[in-house]
């Protein structure tokens, strides 16, 4: 099964249960206080996962490591290289 | 002076071979570097290897530079599979490993974004695990970038959150490029990618989930560009999209 057949099967899976409840389909006929909450669902769990999404990325950017060290060495390297390669007869 | 390194070379003792992938266009400046890099850290941990660099016909002369440091190093650790003319990098992996002696090979970027002294790492990982790949990634534990900007970090980490919610990957750098693969498996991979750019290297990664095979991680740090341009524009980012979508809808 492709990722996309996965996410359509989940969200056909969570709207049936949606709309089941929210338009009563099955007349179970649930508490009023029930309908209340469920008929927003979606959009509360989408501005969540919006919020989920932009927290862990703006952390993730935040701590994303600067490699200082690794990027001096590197010229430190490149130096050496250069000198001992000119030694053995390279044409830089 | 090639004879003292084979025996140094094989100090392993478990037979393993490294091929190193290096594919270059327009890299005289990086190329030397590198493969000095890439003798010293091999040559310290005593594994076996060889350079194979395939050069698509780069007008700035890299194929000469390769030429000179095969005469140093020796021709059984430097080969040279040059190709006319740029024909991308799913056929330049397919190329090199067709002249590869290792059991294992080692792709890797040749403009010093890629440190070789992550190689050893790579290797102990893989035996640690008998991993099938293992992956180099800016993104977890010490792993990180030099010479980003702001937004370059951004779009780098947002392009990775996305592809990580819709592909579920099994690996946290999907579009880097520095990894180890067993021979065999790269082999298969190579077979059964369609995409080209760098959207082939998050291909491979997610067609390796789709096949069961293991991966392991290593953090790298990836320094960008020290000569030449660092390429990110419009374009890679929709490329990347498109790659992304399609990969979405297939694997």
């Amino acid at each position: 099964m492709t990722k996309l057949a996965q996410w359509l099967l989940g969200l056909l899976l969570l709207g049936g249960v949606w709309a089941t409840v929210t338009f009563d389909l099955l007349d179970l006929d649930p508490p009023p206080a029930c309908r209340e909450v469920f008929w927003p669902l979606p959009v509360y769990l989408l501005v969540a996962f919006g919020c989920y999404s932009l927290a862990t990325i703006g952390y993730r950017v935040a701590t994303f490591n600067d490699c200082e060290d690794a990027a001096q060495e590197l010229q430190q390297q490149i130096r050496q290289a250069k000198e001992e390669l000119s030694r053995k007869g390279m044409r830089l | 002076m090639a004879a003292v390194r084979e025996r140094k070379g094989a100090r392993d003792g478990t037979g393993d071979m490294y091929s190193v992938l290096l594919p270059t266009y327009n890299e005289r400046e990086n190329l030397p570097i590198i493969v000095w890099l890439l003798v010293k850290y091999f040559g310290e941990s005593g594994y076996k290897y060889e350079i194979i660099i395939i050069d698509d016909g780069s007008p700035d002369g890299t194929l000469e530079v390769a030429k000179q440091l095969q005469k140093i190093y020796g021709e059984d650790k430097i080969l040279l599979r040059p190709r006319e003319k740029k024909l991308g990098l799913g056929t330049a992996y397919i190329h090199g490993m067709q002249h590869a002696s290792g059991n294992f090979i080692i792709i890797m970027d040749a403009d010093l974004s890629h440190h070789p002294k992550f190689i050893p790492e790579f290797i102990k990982k893989q035996k640690e695990g008998n991993f099938d790949i293992v992956s180099g990634t800016r993104y977890i534990g010490n792993g990180g970038v030099y010479g980003w900007d702001l937004k370059r970090k951004l779009i780098s980490r947002g392009a990775n959150f996305l592809s990580q919610v819709l592909l579920r990957p099994g690996a946290s750098d999907l579009t880097g490029s520095f990894r180890l693969y067993k021979k065999t498996v790269l082999q298969k991979l190579v077979d059964n990618c369609v995409s080209k750019g760098y959207v082939f290297q998050m291909e491979m990664i997610v067609r390796a989930r789709q096949f069961n095979y293991t991966i392991g991680e290593v953090p790298i740090s990836f320094v960008d560009r020290v000569y030449g341009e660092s390429k990110l524009g419009g374009n890679e980012i929709v490329s990347f999209l498109k790659g992304l979508l399609t990969l979405f809808a297939t694997t």
